[in-house]
Formats: C-alpha cells, sequence, structure tokens
C-alpha cells in the first residue's frame, strides 16, 4: 500500500515535467502563486519566526544565568537555533499548515467538480498546468520566507532580551556576530529549497487524486498537511546528516 | 464518426462494461441511455480517454485513439468539446475567461478576435452581458449553457455530454437539448450525450444505445423506442406513466 503510493507519487512527479504546455502560459501562472503562497503567508511567518526568536532569547537567557557564562552567548544561541533550524524548519511546518492545505484543498475541489477532467479532455497535461507553477513559485518564494524568518528571529530575540533587560544591545549584537558561519545560512537556504519542493508536491499529489466528493477534499487537506510535515522532518535529518 | 469495439472495463473486480460497441455518426446526436450506474459515464469517460478501458478499442474517424502515441492523443483531443454533468467551470475565471481558455491555450490570433469569437458563442447558447461574471454567480442553467460555449469555442469536431440536464428545471432541460440538437446539425459534430432523461430521448434521440448492467441491450432510434420488445428497456422507458400513457394512445 505505502510502496504503491510512493511509486504513484513518483509517477506524478514525472508527469509534472512530460508534456509540458508553452513557456508563456506558465509565466503568469507562477506570479499568480508566487503571490498566493509568498506575499499572503508573509504575515503569519513574521508573527510565527519573531515569537520564535523572542521565546528562544528567554529561554536561553534563563537557562545560562550564571557568572560563568558571558552575556554575549544568548545571542550565539539564539542565532544558531534560528538560522539553522527553527527559522527553515518551524517556518516550512507553518507553511505545510497554510500551503499544503490551500494547494490540497483547491485541486482536491478541482478534481470533484470535474475541472480537472476539463482539462484533460482539452489536451492540456493538467497536473503540469496545475501543480508545476506552484512548486515553481514555492521554490522563488520559500527561500525568501525563511530568510525574513531568520532576520525577524533575531529581532525577536533581541526585543526580548534587550528591552527587557537582560542583557545589553551590544552584548547581543555581539554575540550574533561572534564566529558568524555563512555555511548556516547556505544550509538554512538548502533546507528551504527542499521543503518547497516536498510541501507542495505531496500537497497537490494528495489534492489531484483526491476522491469521495466533498468529505474526500478535506481528507485529502488533513493528508497533504500530515504528509507534509513528516516530510519536511525527514529531509531536514537528511539534509543535517548531508551538510553538517 | 466515432467507433466504440468490444470495449470492456472492470474495476475492482466487477465488471462496469461489458463488450460495448457502436457506431456514433457524424451530424447526429447520439445518446447513451440507462438508469443509474449501469456504466454510461464510464463509456462515456472511456470514449474521451479519462478512463482506460481494459480491453477494445475508440476510433475517431479511423484513429484509434487507445492505442495512439501522446501527440495523437494530444491532436484529437483539441478535436473535442466536452459539456459536464456539472458544468466543470474554473471557479476563479469570470464567464468570459472560461470561455476563452481554450483559445488562449491553443490558438495565436489576437486578443480582439478571441473576444469575438467569445461573444459570437456567448449569443449562440443565447447568454449576453455575463462576460464579467463568475460561474458562482450565474444559475445552473446559465452554467451549462457557459459549459456548451466552451465546449463548441475551438470549432470541435466531436461533442461529448454527461447528463446535461442534470439538476435542471424542464423549460431549461429543454433549452440545453434543443441547443445540443441546433448545434450538432450547425457544425455537423459528432455529438454523444449521455442522459437518463427520457424527454431528452424522444427530443433528441437520432441514435440511441441502450446500456444495462454495463452491456448493450438495444440501439435504434427514437421512433423506434417506444416499439422496443426488450424487456429492460421498457421498464426504464416506461418508469413514468406519461410514456405509459404515450404509448397506449399509440
Amino acid at each position: 500500500m505505502i510502496l504503491n503510493g510512493i511509486g504513484k507519487y513518483f509517477i506524478f512527479l514525472g508527469k509534472l515535467f512530460t508534456n509540458r504546455e508553452k513557456p508563456k502560459v506558465y509565466f503568469s501562472l507562477i506570479i499568480d502563486e508566487c503571490i498566493l503562497i509568498g506575499l499572503d503567508s508573509v504575515f503569519i511567518v513574521a508573527i510565527v519566526s519573531t515569537f520564535i526568536g523572542a521565546v528562544s532569547g528567554v529561554q536561553t537567557s534563563h537557562n545560562l544565568i550564571s557568572p560563568l557564562v558571558p552575556l554575549y552567548v544568548v545571542g550565539v544561541i539564539v542565532r544558531d537555533m534560528t538560522i539553522l533550524e527553527l527559522a527553515p524548519t518551524i517556518t516550512c511546518i507553518v507553511l505545510a499548515g497554510k500551503v499544503g492545505s490551500s494547494i490540497a484543498g483547491g485541486l482536491g475541489t478541482m478534481r470533484i467538480q470535474e475541472q480537472i477532467d476539463a482539462l484533460e479532455v482539452m489536451g492540456i497535461n493538467s497536473a503540469s498546468y496545475l501543480v508545476l507553477p506552484k512548486v515553481l513559485a514555492a521554490l522563488i518564494m520559500f527561500p525568501m520566507l525563511v530568510t525574513l524568518a531568520g532576520f525577524l528571529s533575531l529581532c525577536g530575540g533581541y526585543a526580548s532580551t534587550v528591552f527587557t533587560g537582560i542583557i545589553t544591545s551590544y552584548d547581543y549584537v555581539y554575540g550574533i556576530r561572534f564566529q558568524f558561519e555563512g555555511y548556516n545560512v547556505f544550509i538554512a537556504l538548502v533546507k528551504s529549497f527542499v521543503f518547497a519542493f516536498v510541501i507542495t508536491s505531496i500537497s497537490a499529489f494528495k489534492g489531484y487524486y483526491t476522491t469521495g466528493g466533498t468529505l474526500g477534499v478535506g481528507q485529502a487537506s488533513t493528508n497533504a498537511v500530515t504528509n507534509s510535515c513528516i516530510g519536511v522532518l525527514l529531509a531536514d535529518y537528511f539534509i543535517a546528516q548531508l551538510l553538517l | 464518426m466515432i467507433e466504440v469495439i468490444n470495449i470492456n472495463k472492470t474495476f475492482n473486480g466487477k465488471k462496469v462494461l461489458e463488450n460495448v460497441s457502436g457506431l456514433f455518426a457524424k451530424g447526429k446526436t447520439n445518446l447513451i441511455i440507462g438508469a443509474s450506474g449501469t456504466g454510461k459515464s464510464v463509456l462515456l469517460k472511456t470514449i474521451v480517454g479519462l478512463i482506460e478501458p481494459d480491453t477494445g478499442s475508440v476510433e475517431y474517424d479511423k484513429r484509434d485513439f487507445i492505442k495512439a502515441d501522446e501527440d495523437t492523443r494530444r491532436e484529437i483531443r483539441r478535436e473535442m468539446g466536452m459539456l459536464f454533468q456539472g458544468s466543470a467551470l474554473f471557479d476563479s475565471k469570470n464567464v468570459q475567461e472560461n470561455v476563452m481558455f481554450p483559445l488562449e491555450m491553443f490558438t495565436n490570433t489576437s486578443k480582439s478576435d478571441k473576444l469575438d469569437r467569445v461573444n459570437y458563442c456567448l449569443q449562440r447558447v443565447g447568454l449576453e452581458n455575463v462576460n464579467n461574471l463568475l460561474p458562482s454567480q450565474i444559475s445552473g442553467g446559465m452554467q451549462k449553457r457557459v459549459g456548451i460555449a466552451r465546449a463548441i469555442v475551438m470549432n470541435p469536431k466531436y461533442l461529448f455530454c454527461d447528463e446535461p440536464n442534470s439538476g435542471l428545471d424542464p423549460q431549461t432541460s429543454i433549452r440545453i437539448d434543443n441547443l445540443i440538437s441546433d448545434i450538432t446539425e450547425e457544425f455537423s459534430t459528432t455529438t454523444i450525450v449521455v442522459t437518463h432523461d427520457m424527454n431528452s430521448v424522444m427530443t433528441i434521440g437520432e441514435y440511441i444505445m441502450f446500456i444495462y448492467k454495463g452491456k448493450k441491450l438495444w440501439e435504434g432510434n427514437k421512433e423506434m423506442i417506444l416499439d422496443s420488445d426488450v424487456a429492460e428497456l421498457n421498464d426504464f422507458i416506461f418508469a413514468n406513466n406519461l410514456m405509459k400513457e404515450l404509448k397506449d394512445r399509440g
């Protein structure tokens, strides 16, 4: 059963890249999807990442109150936690919920209303026409969202530790600059690319093969989010093993 | 002309279509009739290639659709127009964009030419001043007519309609039936309509195929159907008292 599903998923991925429509057809679709996937997610990403940074700052300070540990270490830890893990992974888990359910729900509705069949009868590769722009838009927008999330997490950490008087602004800024490794940003961006593909392709797969009417659309959305989250966590582990 | 030859289809071990063959002539309104769950929609979806048959072939003017390569299939599909049971209009596009969609995808004509063609098709189905409305803002009958306009916008050689009257009032149903029949005659399309509406059968049925439990039990035309001696067909037709009275009156 699981192997059958995995095989079907890879056949579905193959369909995205074969018998494509003319490139100009995809251009406006990708722009539309960038707005839906990217711009419409900025608010939730901003809220989540700011608070993640803030909480990281408070908890790290709480655990490191010792005359032996310099205060700037709080900045170092907040930086490494957020850039390497929290910004890409938590942001993408949130996006799996928002973007993944939207993709699965939209495609599922199109399936049960026979709109996908209508495209097929017209001679259009429905998988490629409907899904490829979403995948490409996510590959463009997720790294931007993750970069924003990383920045706002650091700001959140600053606000929660400096404005409350736990450490000074100088210590925090010194900490986030201390022995900074650009490679960690590279890893975060690699994660965002991989997670973008995982979330959009799994969610689209679940939505595209929806069966069972409106109830099926709900189930497809739920399965899309669950499977996307599992996919993100698995990919997170493998990327960490490969790149660190 | 569309010919189906010995179509067989099984779902989860259950035979849904069994050796179904038939010839759907050009310029005629061909009907596939039968009770719900007898396999007529599966047959239509097999004909248009949405479902692959286990065995058998479908020929479009002698071109084998089942065995054709992807390019030939696409070519044949671009000669098709289809009206779906629920209209299958794209929710996010307005009426004009829905009808223009095939033109945008497959033609390189100017925007104004496309718009002229869209307006012509919308006029042909009796719709005006609805270009900017979304599908959710128009009635079911209007959605069906927009679906027909979209189906004919590319001048199809083959027109397919899946339950075009479902969910419509009798007057709108008659209007849709007449529209399908007129378009078939006007554009000389090979039209296949799946229906269980006896009013449609008696109005536009130039060729009728009766499907019962996945098998073709009878074929003929609307003049012959009332005199059939196939018990299952008679049960289907005369389930309605009005039809019984019609037969009794001769």
